[in-house]
């Protein structure tokens, strides 16, 4: 175990550089070398911001005094997600021509999407504060605890980008099937409605959706300004420990057996 | 001293239509019991050794095995059955024209190329100049790759990856890249780098090639092992064969 360990940690020092140059690469791809590719990239969730705080403030606003803010939070972190792990999905097959040819681990092409994925979700975590600043949220240090599900997160994107870019390259389809999954899961999130009509027992339902949790997580140092349970600090952990787990294990499964589909 | 010990190495491939399946028809096939993968051997029980510094020339047929052998020793597949001990660092050459970006420049593609093939930063900010000179692409370093055309494509590959200094090199017909003058020179380079005592496999289509420049030789011929032995001898028992075969 620490030996395998031990290995993991050499070959990512030696495939330093290479993580370096495929990050550079999927970063002027994505954005095409211009500042204004960057800001399209925010505008995105920032126009779907606009949209649902002007039709759901309404309905929800009238009994939450910062429900933009509310709202934000659900819609951040659910972009991040899903523009992670549906960029994650494509990563091994967009690299075909190279993992067939040269013998370099399947991961660093993941990981690399994934910091692109991160950096957008930064930048947009920067317009939230903004935003926060507006809306007069009182920022204090407890700010920084926003670190762990933001950890959290990246850990659970990488895992289930791994268990997807597997799947993809073996059945073309599944694209469309995580579509359709990402939808439903959208509304399962608590994004843009509150979930004061359901009863205390039912709440915990949605406690198995961990993009949920992690969004509650921000909420709950945002919004509420207090610190979530440990045991809430475990429920993120333990989503994000499984998901990782999966996709480590589908990558070591079928490392050698992508190639016949490729 | 054994650098190279390939022991009863066979390789199983999937063939048929799982490839075109999506999940939804993978999962009905599955329950009405369907769902058939074809398997072949690849490879099927290859053995041979080589010491430090020999030149083994693959000779065969299309569809003998030849770059899915080259494959398995560079570490890229895993032999279903069988073992492949390998003594130091390889450098894989496999068909060098793809897996390039299109849309990067060609200095960001020389880059990256180089650091798939585990050269380090400081090395490629050495070698940068010289790698662009030798594919004599100097006009074309801020240009996007896409619009190179196939030959200066190629010629950019190899020369990042001549640059190596293996102790074993792979090389699946890289040695006729671009036109009469780069052929040349791409050879003497070869050269070269299998002079510094690398231990090389090459596959090569040109019998005059292997005769010339190998040592040993292995003949394959559906996946199975026909002979291994002295280059001579071996490329004059292909020759034979093939003569036989036009004579049919």
């Amino acid at each position: 175990m620490i030996n395998g360990y031990n290995r993991i940690i050499i070959k990512l020092h030696k495939y330093n550089f290479l993580f370096s140059e495929l990050v550079k690469r999927d970063f002027k791809k994505k954005y095409k070398r211009t500042v204004l590719g960057m800001m399209w990239s925010m505008i995105g969730p920032l126009m779907q911001l606009l949209v649902m705080s002007l039709i759901f403030t309404r309905f929800f606003g009238r009994s939450m005094t910062h429900y933009t803010i509310y709202l934000f939070t659900g819609n951040i972190v659910y972009s991040y997600f899903r523009e992670s792990t549906n960029t994650g999905m494509s990563a091994l097959m967009d690299n075909a021509g190279i993992i067939t040819k040269i013998n370099v681990p399947k991961y660093m092409f993941l990981l690399s999407k994934n910091v692109s994925a991160l950096i957008n979700f930064l930048l947009t975590i920067s317009v939230f504060f903004l935003f926060c600043a507006i809306d007069h949220i009182e920022f204090s240090w407890r700010f920084i605890a926003l670190l762990y599900p933001v950890t959290c997160l990246l850990i659970f994107n990488i895992g289930l980008g791994m268990t997807l870019s597997a799947l993809f390259i073996m059945f073309r389809d599944v694209q469309y099937l995580y579509d359709i999954f990402t939808m439903l899961l959208m509304y399962l999130s608590v994004i843009f409605y509150t979930l004061d009509g359901y009863a205390e027992r039912t709440r915990y339902l949605f406690y198995l959706n961990p993009i949920y949790v992690y969004i509650r997580y921000f909420r709950i140092i945002v919004l509420e300004n207090r610190f979530p349970a440990p045991s809430f600090h475990a429920l993120a952990a333990i989503y994000a420990i499984t998901a990782a787990a999966a996709g480590a294990f589908m990558y070591c499964r079928y490392n050698y057996k992508f190639l016949y589909y490729m | 001293m054994v650098s190279l010990d390939v022991l009863n190495v066979s390789i199983k491939y999937m063939t048929g239509d799982f490839r075109n399946i999506g999940l939804k028809d993978y999962v009905v096939q599955k329950l009405t019991g369907k769902y058939q993968v074809k398997e072949f051997w690849a490879v099927d029980g290859v053995t041979f050794q080589l010491e430090k510094g020999d030149l083994l020339g693959i000779l065969g047929v299309n569809g003998a095995g030849k770059s899915t052998l080259l494959k398995a020793v560079s570490g890229i597949m895993r032999p279903t059955r069988g073992s492949i001990d390998v003594k130091g660092a390889i450098a894989a050459l496999l068909e060098l024209g793809s897996g390039f970006d299109g849309e990067l420049t060609v200095k960001e593609n020389t880059y990256l190329r180089g650091a798939l093939m585990g050269y380090t930063r400081e090395f490629m900010q050495r070698t940068y100049d010289e790698i662009i000179s030798f594919a004599e692409l100097e006009e074309f370093e801020n240009q996007p790759f896409k619009h190179l055309s196939s030959g200066m494509k190629s010629r950019l590959a190899f020369s990042i990856a001549c640059l190596v200094s293996p102790d074993i090199l792979i090389l699946d017909e890289v040695l006729s890249v671009g036109d009469g003058g780069f052929k040349k020179k791409s050879e003497a380079r070869m050269l070269e780098v299998i002079k510094g005592g690398a231990t090389t496999l090459f596959v090569s289509h040109s019998m005059e090639q292997i005769n010339k420049l190998c040592n040993k030789a292995l003949w394959m011929e559906k996946g199975r092992q026909r002979a291994f032995g002295k280059a001579e001898e071996i490329c004059g028992l292909y020759g034979e064969y093939l003569n036989n075969m036009n004579k049919k």
